[in-house]
This record gives C-alpha cells, sequence and structure tokens, in this order.
C-alpha cells in the first residue's frame, strides 16, 4: 500500500475540471486508489465519489493506493495535484 | 392535416423547413421482472455505450465550435457514465433483483441525485442536475427514445421548443435553423431577443405549439404576422413563399440604404446603433449598416459556464467588438446579472422578487472581486476603438459615483503597471428605474450620456413583472406617462450638452420612433435587423412636425389615443 497526505491550495478546491483530471489520472491505474477527507473514504475513480467531498481550499486530505502499480499511480496523481496547482 | 397557431411576432420574416422538436420525450417505463440478467446487463452496457459515444461526439463538437472551456464539461459528464461506483451497482442490482435495466439505472441514479440536491451548496446541487442528464441519456437508448440534440443538427430546420433558454440558444447551428416558435415567452424574452440577433423569423407564445407540431411536419413560422403554419397546404405554401420573395425584396430596398446616414426629411441626424450580446453578432451590425454598437450585452461572456470569464477572456471579446466597429462608437453594459438572467455558480440566494433584487450594479459594487476584472478588461481595451462604459440599473447618483470611483480606481492601477488605456471613454449610466429619470437633470450633471432601456423602465413604472403574462397589457411604451420620462431624461441631457440614447425595444419600434424623433432622441438602438427598416422610416419622416405630435401626445391620458395620433400623422 503506498500513501501520501496532501493541503488543497486551490481556491475553489477540488471541484468540477480538478476533479475531472484526478478522476482521470487514477482511471489510467489497475490499483485500487482511494481519497481520504475528514475520516470519509471515496474511490478516486469516481467522479461523484470525489465531488460528494465538496473538499474546500485548505482541506487536508490523504491518497491511498493499492495493488500492483500503486507507486506508479501515487506519483501521477501527485503530479496532477501539483501540477494543476491543485495540492501540496 | 394542416392546421394554424397564434403567437407573438418576436422576429421578422418568413421561414419554411422541417419541424425540430426540441422537447423532452417521455420517459416512462414499468418495472419488469427478466430472464436473462446477463442478456439485461449485456443491454445495459451496449446503452451506455452509446450513450459515451453520443457525448464524446457533442464534446469534440463544443470544443471546436463553443471552446475548450465548454468542452470539459462533458468530459465530466462522460466520467459519470465510467464511474464505477454508479456502473456496477445498478448492474449488481439487475442480477440479484432480476429487474430490467431501466429501473436498476433509474433507482441507482436517483439515489446519487437526492444525495447530490441534500447538500446545502448550489453547485452540488447543479450537479444533480448532471447525473440526471446524463443518466437520461442512457435511459434514453434503453428506450429506444431520441435526445434532442440540436448542435448534431445536419439539415435545415424549424426549432419547436416550449422555451430556448441561452444554453439552448448556444447550442443551435446556425446554418441549419431557419427559425423558432416556442410555447412561451413574449417579445422581450431571452428567446426573441436571441431570434432577433441570429435574424432568424420567430414566433413565441403560442402556448401550444409542441403539443401541436411532431418531428418532421412542415412548418412555416410567419415572424412578420406572428402565425404558424403546421402541414399548409400547397396552395398555402405557395402563397408563403409569394410573402417571403416580396419580403426579401422589401429588404433588398432597405439594403440600398446600407450605406446612407440616418437624416429626416427637414436634415436633422440621429444615429442608428444596434444591441448585441456576441463578437459574433457584428457581422449583422456591418451588414444592416449600424452606424454603432449602443449596446454590448456583457452577460454572455458569464453564462452557459461554471466560473467566471478571466480578465483575459473579456478583454479578447471586447477588443475584438471594437475592432471590429472600426473606430464607431461602442456602448458596452458592464454586467447585469440577476433577475431573470442568473448565474448557478455565484451561488446567489434565491429572491422573491428578482426584478427587484440583488442585481446587476447592485451585485457589482458589492462583489468587486467580479465588478473589477471586468472593468480592467474594457479599460485596456479602450486603445482599440471607440469605447463608451455604461453602468446597468442605476438608482442613486451614490451608486453612479461608487462605480465611477471604482473605475478610477483600475485606471490608476493600470497606469501604475505601465498599461495604456485611453483618455475620455465616455461614462454613461442606463436610465430604467423611475427614480432615477426623475431626477435626471441632477445625474447629467455627472455622465456624459444616458441610455434609457425601456424594458425595465416600463416594467418598474407600470409595476407589472415583464415575465408575468397575466400582466402583459401593462406592457405599454406608448403610454403617455412612460412618453413623460422619456422626454425628462431627454431634456435633462441636451441642458447640460450631453446626449440621450435609448436600448430598449422601444427604440426599433415604428410607431415608437416618430415620437421620440420629436421627443429629440439622440440615439436609437435596437436589434441589427430593425436599423434599415427604421433607417427608411425616419428618412421619411420631419423632425419639426414630430416635434409637434410629441407635445400633443404629452398631454393625453391614454395609450390607445396615442397610437392613435401617431397612426394619424404617419400615414398622412
Amino acid at each position: 500500500m503506498a500513501e501520501k497526505n496532501f493541503k488543497v491550495v486551490a481556491e475553489t478546491g477540488i471541484h468540477a475540471r480538478p476533479a475531472t483530471l484526478l478522476v482521470q489520472a487514477a482511471s489510467k491505474f489497475d490499483s485500487e486508489v482511494q481519497l481520504e477527507y475528514k475520516e470519509k473514504k471515496v474511490n478516486l475513480k469516481s467522479i461523484m465519489g470525489v465531488m460528494s467531498l465538496g473538499i474546500g481550499q485548505g482541506a487536508d486530505i490523504k491518497i491511498i493506493a493499492e495493488g500492483s502499480d500503486e507507486a506508479d499511480a501515487l506519483n501521477t496523481i501527485e503530479e496532477t495535484l501539483k501540477r494543476e496547482g491543485l495540492a501540496e | 392535416m394542416s392546421s394554424l397557431l397564434r403567437g407573438i411576432a418576436a422576429s421578422n420574416g418568413i421561414a419554411i423547413a422541417k419541424a425540430y422538436r426540441l422537447v423532452e420525450p417521455d420517459f416512462s417505463f414499468e418495472k419488469k421482472a427478466i430472464q436473462s440478467p446477463e442478456n439485461e446487463v449485456a443491454r445495459f452496457q451496449a446503452a451506455l455505450a452509446t450513450a459515451k459515444s453520443e457525448l464524446e461526439q457533442i464534446r469534440d463538437r463544443a470544443g471546436s465550435e463553443l471552446g475548450a472551456d465548454k468542452a470539459a464539461i462533458f468530459d465530466a459528464h462522460l466520467l459519470v457514465l465510467s464511474d464505477p461506483e454508479l456502473i456496477s451497482p445498478i448492474e449488481d442490482k439487475i442480477k440479484t433483483e432480476n429487474v430490467n435495466a431501466e429501473h436498476a439505472l433509474k433507482e441507482t441514479a436517483d439515489m446519487f441525485i437526492s444525495m447530490f440536491e441534500s447538500m446545502d451548496n448550489e453547485y452540488m446541487k447543479e450537479r444533480a442536475a448532471d447525473i440526471r442528464d446524463v443518466t437520461k441519456r442512457v435511459l434514453a437508448h434503453l428506450l429506444g427514445l431520441q435526445i434532442p440534440n440540436p448542435s448534431m443538427v445536419t439539415e435545415e430546420v424549424i426549432i419547436v421548443a416550449e422555451d430556448l433558454t441561452p444554453s439552448d440558444t448556444a447550442q443551435l447551428n446556425r446554418n441549419f435553423v431557419l427559425g423558432f416558435t416556442t410555447d412561451i415567452g413574449g417579445r422581450t424574452s431571452h428567446s426573441a431577443i436571441m431570434a432577433r440577433s441570429m435574424e432568424i423569423p420567430a414566433v413565441v407564445g403560442t402556448k401550444t405549439v409542441t403539443e401541436s407540431i411532431s418531428n418532421g411536419d412542415i412548418v412555416v413560422v410567419d415572424g412578420l404576422k406572428g402565425e404558424v403554419h403546421i402541414n399548409p397546404t400547397p396552395e398555402v405554401l405557395e402563397e408563403y413563399r409569394k410573402v417571403q420573395a416580396d419580403y426579401a425584396s422589401q429588404k433588398a430596398e432597405w439594403a440600398k440604404l446600407v450605406n446612407e446616414k440616418t437624416v429626416t426629411a427637414d436634415g436633422h441626424h440621429v444615429e442608428l446603433a444596434a444591441n448585441i450580446g456576441t463578437p459574433k453578432d457584428l457581422k449583422g451590425v456591418v451588414e444592416n449598416g449600424g452606424e454603432a454598437v449602443g449596446l454590448y450585452r456583457t452577460e454572455f461572456l458569464y453564462m452557459d459556464r461554471d466560473q467566471l470569464p478571466t480578465e483575459e477572456e473579456q478583454y479578447t471579446a471586447y477588443k475584438a467588438v471594437l475592432e471590429g466597429m472600426k473606430g464607431k462608437p461602442v456602448v458596452v453594459r458592464t454586467l447585469d446579472i440577476g433577475g431573470d438572467k442568473e448565474l448557478p455558480y455565484l451561488n446567489l440566494p434565491k429572491e422573491m422578487n428578482p426584478f427587484l433584487g440583488y442585481r446587476a450594479i447592485r451585485l457589482c459594487l458589492e462583489q468587486e472581486d467580479i465588478f473589477r476584472p471586468q472593468l480592467r478588461a474594457l479599460l485596456r481595451a479602450s486603445v482599440h476603438g471607440n469605447l463608451k462604459i455604461m453602468f446597468p440599473m442605476i438608482a442613486t447618483l451614490d451608486e453612479f459615483r461608487k462605480a465611477k470611483a471604482i473605475l478610477e480606481d483600475e485606471r490608476n492601477n493600470l497606469a501604475n503597471e505601465g498599461i495604456q488605456v485611453a483618455e475620455g471613454i465616455e461614462l454613461g449610466i442606463m436610465v430604467e428605474i423611475p427614480s432615477t429619470a426623475i431626477i435626471a437633470d441632477q445625474f447629467a450633471k455627472e455622465v456624459d450620456f444616458f441610455s434609457i432601456g425601456t424594458n425595465d423602465l416600463i416594467q418598474y413604472t407600470m409595476a407589472a413583472d415583464r415575465m408575468n403574462q397575466q400582466v402583459s397589457y401593462l406592457y405599454q411604451p406608448y403610454s403617455p406617462s412612460i412618453l413623460r420620462l422619456v422626454k425628462m431624461v431627454i431634456d435633462a441631457a441636451h441642458k447640460e450638452g450631453k446626449w440621450a440614447g435609448m436600448c430598449g425595444e422601444m427604440a426599433g419600434d415604428e410607431t415608437a420612433i416618430p415620437l421620440l424623433l420629436g421627443l429629440g432622441l439622440d440615439e436609437f438602438s435596437m436589434s441589427a435587423t430593425s436599423i434599415l427598416k427604421a433607417r427608411s422610416l425616419i428618412r421619411n419622416l420631419s423632425k419639426s412636425e414630430m416635434e409637434e405630435l410629441a407635445a400633443k401626445v404629452l398631454e393625453m391620458g391614454t395609450t390607445e389615443e396615442v397610437v392613435e395620433a401617431v397612426n394619424a400623422t404617419i400615414s398622412l
């Protein structure tokens, strides 16, 4: 299992377009990828799951990947979060 | 069978084509037990695949025509259809409960929809609509129904709809939509305004057109008389083709006036300007001989998206319009949102009386993070043409002063950043609230111009909601009360050496033009398609005679008397 914590810095939080990008990134991998926020875990391959969390600016989130390509998955998601200025 | 419906003539001309219904199909179905869950899952997957490929096509089309921004919305929709949290429960339900795919889909989707709807956040509530939208598309394929999609139209059609929203009209393919007709709406509703800016005939407010027309019916939209003929006999169709040809030759006659000045028979010049919504509308302004843009409605930059337009996006649009007009005046109205024009992403609370509520300048003065980028974009664009800025819904002098101070502040900021801004940009206000018309003499000392917005001025003076059909009889532009307010505004402007224009529906109205001319209006801003007709009319009128007429009607008591007086004078 691979996991990492982030802090959301994007002004609009993780909504609409950012959520779309994250789900697209996670969906490329075989591993199960989860997003944890306020003790709630959702499937990061589920757009509705991610949006239902209503993650705003300043939120502490955790990404958890588990499976054959877990390290790759976590790296790619971290890249996406940083490249889009979503989280640090 | 041939039939005839009456409605409101919203945009001139005659259109004849096949009907294309922009109406929701009937999605009702029954819950059924099924024999083979495997087959049912396969049927579901096939519907899902078709829905996805349809959405991909729409996304690509939207991307090339409307920009990456609009396309991103469809990317999110596509992800919903790939969402394991949605798809697996549906398939499980089919397998474990032996129910039809329609039922499994609906139950599962409804659960998500109500979850999002119950969140106390407007943005999340909007997402419920997204889920409803995309799952409906799958349901349609399961039921063998076609969801109308006007952006995919590939032949000439007449659009038939209950009403057309801004996002519907944005999707219309202008090459193939020859006209439209709706159940509801009036001359000033969004659909009517769009029809005039697209220069296609339209009849709105027919009440029953969606019930009366099926896909593929031959429809005549008579935007001159406000009638819709469904499957007319060959004889009637022939007559219509004649009217269409006559109208075309009348237009050709008017077209000769494209480069002529708008001068009355006794040598007085007035300016005929156009109302536009997007840079795309400029073509119509030039083709119809517009001498200026009298109203650029910037709202469209803000609509049909999920966040505010950036300063840069706005700058690009304003620059395009200013350059397109080649030095002719362009009056840009700052954001006029609220009332009947909502922006879901602003999360504004619902109001009991939106037309009397938090809108336009009231909102902009409160939310400077929205207002300032627009002003910066305008100031930056000012070097590319002849820009005039106007603030909407001004009710007090204080509001104007505050708005002006913010503008000056941004002008200083730009100067400090070393960015060039044009000198002497005229700054005006919309006069659409009676309180402002009444003290126009005070405003005239501080503003550079007035533009009278008649749709709202009439609604506020008569206290009659213009969206409410039951009180639509109070929409009386020729009422002596309205004419007196208009006169006050024009006189106040002239006394201070300023100019007064009008950008409401009334400015292009054949009955109103003689009166407005007589009252001394300097600028008439209307739908581009009305300009040549208005020019032709004004060239045959004498200003001094119209002044006499105006003086006479100001002493009258009712709209009927006024109209009678105008008709008697003009037909002489």
